[in-house]
């Protein structure tokens, strides 16, 4: 099964590649007899975007699944969590400071913006004593607004507004090769991330009895939101954000193949990208020969199953 | 003094004869005629007939702007029973927004330049009232859900109107796109001069029909089970109230586009200020609120500050602020 999905993914990459304005096919890459040009449009163009399109979902979809094992909440992501709004937050601090420090240092700063950012969330949720279900996310999207008014507001007196528009709406329109290799930590992220499965499988199960089997509960938790918060600088400070995506892939693998985070992760990675290529393969089509960020295509099918999952079942009313 | 005074929502507090609704009624009078005072007349150099009918047709814009969204916001609370919610944070603006994409989007942006812009207006406030009126009697009168289940819906429908607006604007080509941007682009400092007549009509029609159901709204926040049991007509009352809001919101929306916080950021204060739920006091006292926040708020940016626009966004950030806090209170209740 696991397979097959990888091969539809593989598919999608296949088809990412030879979707765009100008002439490069399969056929004559095959038999070489492609021109300099197609060559070269495919090497420093095409094959980045798809490989940055398959990075970052991949880890997008691995940082939402970590993210709701920390916080043991279905509905957390990074951006229902304040988390992305950190991140863009610092991203813009980093620019109007320091904006000759190289793009690593730069999202550096927007990691460690993101990290507290979630870490104040964290700190807000712990004062309400009744969890509901729903109060996190509610709690979280409020915060990450505050944020992101304090974002504008700042954008808006250094005249920023245009740039921290560009980096709220993801998009991979602009990857060419030597923009998109900051994507490769976001990779290793969630190999860590799977690595440490069943530290967080464990966790997910909550502080008690992750204790009493031996574990560091403290530990665990940083290490999963040193995660979550580099993987969301990553992505944002490579194409911009991408919204819903570590909501939907995670809870959609979890209806299919349950909660075990070693099996699930894999299933994740594979979604998330073939999600990402699928999202960004429309909006390419959709107004051919011009594009559609994918943040866009995103906001409207992630919306909507979102809503899905939330009135799926009545169970959650109470 | 016994120690049922000393409460907070006790409304027997006086000072003198005055009893504390008065009180905060009459210093909030006060303060939005000072706010609207200092905002005509501030800085005025040149000629007073220009200065005066220029800068009072923007002041009649924010009145009206905030006497909607206060009104909306309180009827709106009252009629779903909860605090918590209002119109703007269950997707209401967004919904104003896509709706006149969609028009450009499927009749062309000839739809939006040669017909009259008042007509356009009637004919969105009807497509409007529909939409809502069908989203909340689904929500609100079907099966009883939980306050937190609502409040997410509500945020991601919105989520999902301004998507869909994003994503049909994004498909319009660049000139209509821009056209369209200009109707949509709105905001304290620039309203829409054209639909100030109109926009004054339906706000004084609305309100005459509002002010009718005064008696209903007190028994309506008692509780659906109490207000029925009390003899009102629950399913028509509310659903006469949605309607109202509706129009409400799509003015306010119009005139400055979306604001998500502000309605919930005056009539929190108006409850906390009045301290009790009377209609009588919560109405007039979140209106006068309304109008020193954006009058005089303005007045302070424009003139003492030089900032201009921003007044939303430090809107949004108070709103956002007292929106946690008062999540968090109900739940650690």
């Amino acid at each position: 099964m696991l397979l097959l999905a990888f091969l539809a993914t593989l598919l999608l990459g296949l088809v990412s590649l030879f979707v765009g304005v100008s002439d490069v096919s399969l056929p004559a890459l095959l038999t070489g007899t492609a021109d300099a040009r197609a060559l070269e449009i495919f090497a420093v163009s095409r094959v980045p975007r798809t490989l940055a399109l398959m990075l970052a979902g991949a880890s997008m979809a691995i940082a939402g699944l970590v993210m709701q094992m920390v916080v043991r909440n279905r509905f957390v992501e990074p951006s229902t969590a304040g988390t992305s709004e950190s991140a863009a937050l610092g991203f813009l601090v980093v620019t109007l400071f320091a904006p000759g420090w190289p793009l690593m240092a730069k999202m550096l700063v927007a990691a460690l913006f993101a990290l507290a950012g979630t870490a104040l969330f964290l700190r807000i949720l712990r004062a309400v004593p009744l969890r509901d279900v729903l109060l996190v996310p509610l709690v979280g999207i409020m915060l990450g607004g505050v944020i992101g008014a304090v974002t504008a507001f700042i954008a808006y007196r250094a005249n920023l507004m245009a740039s921290l528009l560009a980096w709220n709406m993801g998009d991979f329109s602009g990857v060419i090769r030597g923009r998109y290799e900051l994507l490769w930590i976001g990779l290793l992220c969630g190999v860590l991330a799977y690595v440490a499965a069943d530290r967080f499988t464990v966790a997910g199960m909550g502080k008690d009895f992750t204790t009493n089997l031996g574990l560091n509960y403290r530990r665990v938790m940083v290490l999963g939101l040193v995660i979550v918060s580099v993987v969301s600088a990553v992505v944002l400070v490579s194409v911009g954000s991408i919204p819903f995506l570590g909501l939907i892939v995670p809870n959609v693998v979890s209806l299919m193949v349950g909660d075990n985070m070693r099996r699930t992760v894999p299933w994740v990675a594979v979604g998330g990208a073939g999600f990402v290529l699928a999202c960004d393969i429309v909006g390419r089509l959709i107004r051919f020969p011009y594009e559609i960020p994918i943040a866009v295509v995103m906001g409207v099918v992630g919306s909507a199953v979102f809503l899905y999952l939330l009135l799926r079942t009545p169970r959650h009313a109470s | 003094m016994p120690a049922d005074a000393i409460d907070r929502t006790d409304t027997r507090i006086r000072i003198g004869r005055w009893s504390r609704p008065a009180i905060v009624l009459w210093t909030l009078s006060f303060l939005a005629l000072l706010s609207i005072v200092l905002f005509m007349t501030l800085d005025a150099k040149g000629s007073w007939s220009f200065v005066l009918s220029f800068r009072g047709k923007k002041l009649l814009s924010l009145v009206l702007v905030a006497y909607a969204v206060a009104m909306s916001t309180v009827l709106f609370q009252t009629a779903s029973n909860n605090r918590i919610l209002t119109p703007s944070i269950m997707g209401f603006d967004a919904l104003y927004v896509l709706i006149k994409t969609s028009i450009v989007f499927f009749f062309g942006i000839g739809a939006l330049v040669s017909i009259d812009g008042q007509l356009q207006f009637v004919f969105e406030l009807l497509v409007m009232v529909g939409f809502s009126t069908l989203l909340f009697r689904w929500l609100f009168l079907g099966q009883e859900r939980s306050l937190h289940l609502l409040v997410l819906v509500g945020i991601v429908f919105g989520i999902l109107f301004r998507s869909f607006s994003q994503l049909m604007q994004r498909m319009l080509d660049p000139g209509a796109f821009n056209v369209l941007q200009d109707s949509l682009f709105a905001s304290f400092a620039t309203t829409d001069p054209t639909l100030l007549g109109i926009s004054t009509v339906i706000v004084v029609l609305v309100s005459l029909v509002g002010w009718r159901l005064m008696h209903a709204y007190d028994v309506l926040s008692l509780g659906r089970a109490t207000a029925i049991n009390l003899g009102l007509d629950y399913k028509r009352t509310v659903a006469l109230i949605l309607v109202l809001v509706a129009i409400l919101v799509s003015v306010s929306t119009a005139l400055v586009g979306p604001v998500t916080f502000f309605g919930l950021l005056v009539a929190t204060l108006a409850h906390s200020l009045v301290g009790n739920s009377k209609h009588r006091y919560v109405l007039p006292a979140s209106v006068l609120l309304a109008v020193i926040c954006l009058v005089g708020g303005q007045t302070l940016l424009e003139r003492v500050f030089a900032f201009d626009t921003a007044l939303s966004i430090i809107i949004e950030f108070l709103g956002g602020v007292v929106f946690i806090i008062l999540v968090l209170r109900r739940s650690a209740r």
